[in-house]
């Protein structure tokens, strides 16, 4: 029930919300989505961006550093998230807009926990 | 048997008398103020005070409700030759005309206090309102700042030495209408997200009308006839809801340190100036 309430959520947001809103629009792929599972390093709660940062092993093996944007702690709240959302070593699966530039950066849409609670992020950035 | 249905009953209303309690305090701000469905409390006379919630509407990220900075052609706004002149010095992070977050010169970005009227016309959030003999007092979330509009009688000052809020006084235009004028803003602060400009000249009205018990209503109008032909209006009666008295106002507070990070972060790499 919680899942299909979120999808609705998620669903009239990409609806209702003009394209090139907030801050950072211009930087962000708004077409793509991309999911990941991925292995939380920080999740850092604060002006004006929360972000979450994860290691993700590419092709060669090599380590890239990853962060991924969203709203600010008073939008987040209001949406269910907190401070305490992630720990190090959470493992979750993040839904997120990538940046143009091909940079390991990007902004997050949502994100399943590992208890399985889906959050979704505010996307009016 | 009579002893346990009584101790059952008993365990069962303090339940439901506590619960309520416990919800009130954790209480979400969509919750809070009016019960549904009941008809609100008549508006006091001379009296905005109270802690004051817009919802979503205040943070208004294309520019003001009224006149967003959105493209269309209904809110294209009056410029004056020096005005567009000075619209295009400015770099949003925001808007039609926003550029990569690496780009922006907004001041606010770089926590520069947002003054009057962008307090109003960017994430204008919780605000409490409070009335003494000789002012009213504005405490706005955002920022966590604060604000004074005189009601003593005085008039505006002459040439005064610019400040990012202006100085303001205020009178009642009806029992449930408090109207503030404000000018000797700082030249430096941004009118709104999007970059629209003032000069020193700049007027601003700001107009609260108590319309019941719970709601308040604030219309905006930008008057500054160095950058625009007229007058516009900013705002145009955005809905506040009265909170309860024990509510407690989020901090929202602009950190260099944080921003610093943000930009090493997500800022940078993300307008292509080196990944971390």
């Amino acid at each position: 029930m919680r899942n299909k309430l979120t999808t609705i959520f998620l669903g009239l947001l990409l609806v209702s919300v003009p394209l090139f809103a907030h801050h950072g629009a211009a930087a962000y792929d708004t077409d793509k989505k991309t999911t990941m599972k991925v292995t939380v390093s920080e999740w850092f709660w604060a002006n004006p961006h929360c972000f979450l940062k994860f290691d993700v092993k590419d092709d060669k093996g090599n380590v890239v550093h990853w962060a991924l944007e969203s709203s600010n702690p008073a939008d987040m709240v209001n949406l269910g998230w907190s401070k305490e959302t992630f720990k190090p070593g959470d493992q979750v699966t993040v839904t997120f807009m990538p940046v143009k530039n091909g940079n390991p950066v990007g902004r997050i849409q949502n994100v399943v926990l590992a208890n399985g609670q889906t959050l979704s992020a505010r996307v009016v950035f | 048997m009579l002893k346990l249905l009584l101790a059952r009953t008993t365990a069962m209303v303090a339940l439901l008398m506590f619960t309520p309690l416990v919800h009130a305090q954790t209480v979400s701000r969509q919750q809070a103020g009016a019960v549904e469905n009941q008809k609100p409390a008549a508006a006091p006379r001379h009296d905005i005070s109270g802690i004051w919630d817009p919802g979503n509407n205040g943070i208004q990220p294309l520019g003001p409700r009224a006149m967003p900075d959105d493209g269309k052609p209904e809110h294209q706004l009056p410029y004056t030759p020096l005005g567009l002149e000075a619209l295009n010095t400015h770099k949003p992070s925001n808007g039609v005309r926003s550029v990569l977050p690496g780009e922006t010169n907004d001041p606010v970005v770089y926590c520069d206090p947002q003054g009057i009227p962008r307090e109003d016309l960017y994430e204008l959030r919780t605000t409490q309102i409070l009335q003494t003999p000789l002012n009213v007092i504005v405490l706005y979330e955002f920022g966590k700042i604060w604000r004074a509009v005189w009601t003593d009688g005085r008039d505006l000052p002459k040439d005064p030495e610019p400040r990012w809020f202006g100085y303001s006084v205020g009178k009642w235009e009806d029992d449930y209408t408090f109207v503030v004028q404000t000018s000797g803003m700082d030249e430096r602060t941004w009118v709104d997200r999007a970059g629209r400009p003032h000069s020193a000249e700049l007027r601003v009205e700001e107009k609260f009308h108590r319309v019941d018990h719970d709601t308040l209503e604030l219309t905006v109008t930008i008057d500054d006839p160095k950058m625009y032909t007229k007058p516009w209006v900013a705002l145009d009666k955005l809905h506040f809801k009265l909170q309860p008295p024990n509510f407690d106002v989020r901090e929202m507070i602009c950190s260099p340190t944080e921003f610093a990070e943000y930009n090493k972060i997500i800022g940078n790499p993300a307008s292509g100036k080196g990944a971390q």
